[in-house]
């Protein structure tokens, strides 16, 4: 069970091992970029981590790392072409940062430390805890820039009309500015438990 | 050699062509839909700018444009598709013009990655609205105060390079689809 709540918090992806900080930064200027990024990468992970564990014996040692991304850059290319068919909307919004899942350090970081030295099911729940911590991360990152920038929520409004949006928090400066805090927060979390 | 060598080159070039099997499996079932997405994106927007559009036709003679009849097959309109460069990437407009090429029924954004808050406006209705009716005998040009003639736009302040690059945009393909229709 360990295996799996690693990821969600004491190894936190993005807060606690700073990984992914592409997608991380540049698709949670709303909410629901960010959840469906989350979603892609759990989709990747977990099928990634399931190859990987499974095929780790065959593979060559010397050209793991090349099959790793091939089956990577297989399952990303799936979800792009899924998005585009069935969520155009959300396709066009997350633009280009979805074929860059594949160069997302906490997929192929996943498979290289864990899934090729762990059976199946230890694997899946890596794959999944890993996944879910990432997508709640940006979530949570989305939500906030969308609820300071725009005023809403999943497009809900949350804030009264005369509240004045801040646009920095939608912009590049804002993903850093929010992520910088949560960092902390989550370190200063952490401090007062160890004490 | 490496003794190793076809062990290592046939396991990486195994699992390329499995992967490229599948991948061209799941594109082809997926093709599809892909492409019909687009086009209704297109289609809704024409039928929003131009109501009295009943038939939409692609033309054969002239790339990404339309053919706009009415129910008893008159000529109402032209749309067509105008791409070029904007302030971070590609910009993507939809233009509905009325049977003779002279004016502008209206325009709109259908791909755009301009900065949010800013050039991101061109998405908006107070930017698009300065386009309906427009004369386009002669070229658009964009004015920082507002609009006294007919073929004026008014630049989004703080998106002067999102704003000219609508108005080039359109210039460059009205251009060149008058050439091609006449």
């Amino acid at each position: 069970m360990y295996v799996f709540l690693k990821g969600l918090w004491k190894e936190h992806p993005i807060f606690r091992q700073l990984l992914g900080m592409c997608p991380t930064l540049a698709v949670t200027n709303t909410a629901r970029n960010g959840l469906f990024m989350g979603l892609a990468v759990i989709f990747v992970l977990f099928f990634a981590s399931c190859i990987v564990s499974l095929i780790k014996k065959i593979i060559p040692h010397e050209v793991r790392i090349a099959v790793y991304t091939v089956i990577i850059a297989t399952l990303v290319t799936i979800v792009d072409i899924f998005f585009k068919a069935f969520f155009p909307d959300v396709s066009r919004a997350l633009g280009p940062y979805v074929p860059l899942i594949i160069v997302n350090c906490i997929i192929l970081g996943r498979c290289e430390a864990f899934a090729s030295k762990n059976r199946l099911l230890p694997s899946l729940l890596d794959a999944l805890g890993m996944g879910v911590g990432f997508c709640w991360g940006l979530f949570l990152l989305g939500s906030i820039r969308e609820l300071f920038g725009s005023g809403n929520i999943l497009g809900f409004t949350i804030f009264p009309a005369c509240y004045n949006p801040l646009v920095v928090m939608i912009l590049p400066a804002g993903a850093f500015l929010v992520l910088g805090f949560l960092v902390s927060a989550m370190n200063c979390i952490e401090n007062r438990r160890k004490r | 050699m490496n003794k190793n060598f076809f062990k290592i080159t046939g396991a990486l070039s195994f699992a390329c062509a499995l992967c490229a099997f599948l991948l061209s499996f799941v594109y082809e079932s997926a093709s599809q839909r892909i492409r019909e997405n687009e086009e209704k994106r297109i289609t809704s927007s024409i039928e929003k700018l131009a109501p009295r559009a009943k038939k939409i036709e692609l033309l054969t003679s002239v790339e990404d444009m339309y053919r706009l009849e009415n129910e008893e097959n008159q000529l109402v309109g032209y749309a067509f598709l105008a791409k070029g460069q904007g302030y971070q990437g590609k910009i993507t407009l939809l233009g509905v013009t009325g049977p003779d090429l002279k004016y502008l029924i209206g325009i709109e954004v259908i791909e755009s990655v301009e900065t949010p808050g800013l050039g991101s406006k061109i998405r908006g209705e107070e930017f698009k609205k300065q386009f309906e009716g427009l004369n386009i005998s002669d070229p658009l040009s964009l004015i920082k105060e507002k609009p006294v003639k007919d073929n004026q736009i008014k630049a989004i302040t703080g998106a002067t390079v999102s704003s000219k690059s609508v108005v080039n945009i359109l210039n460059k393909r009205i251009e060149q689809v008058r050439q091609k229709i006449n």
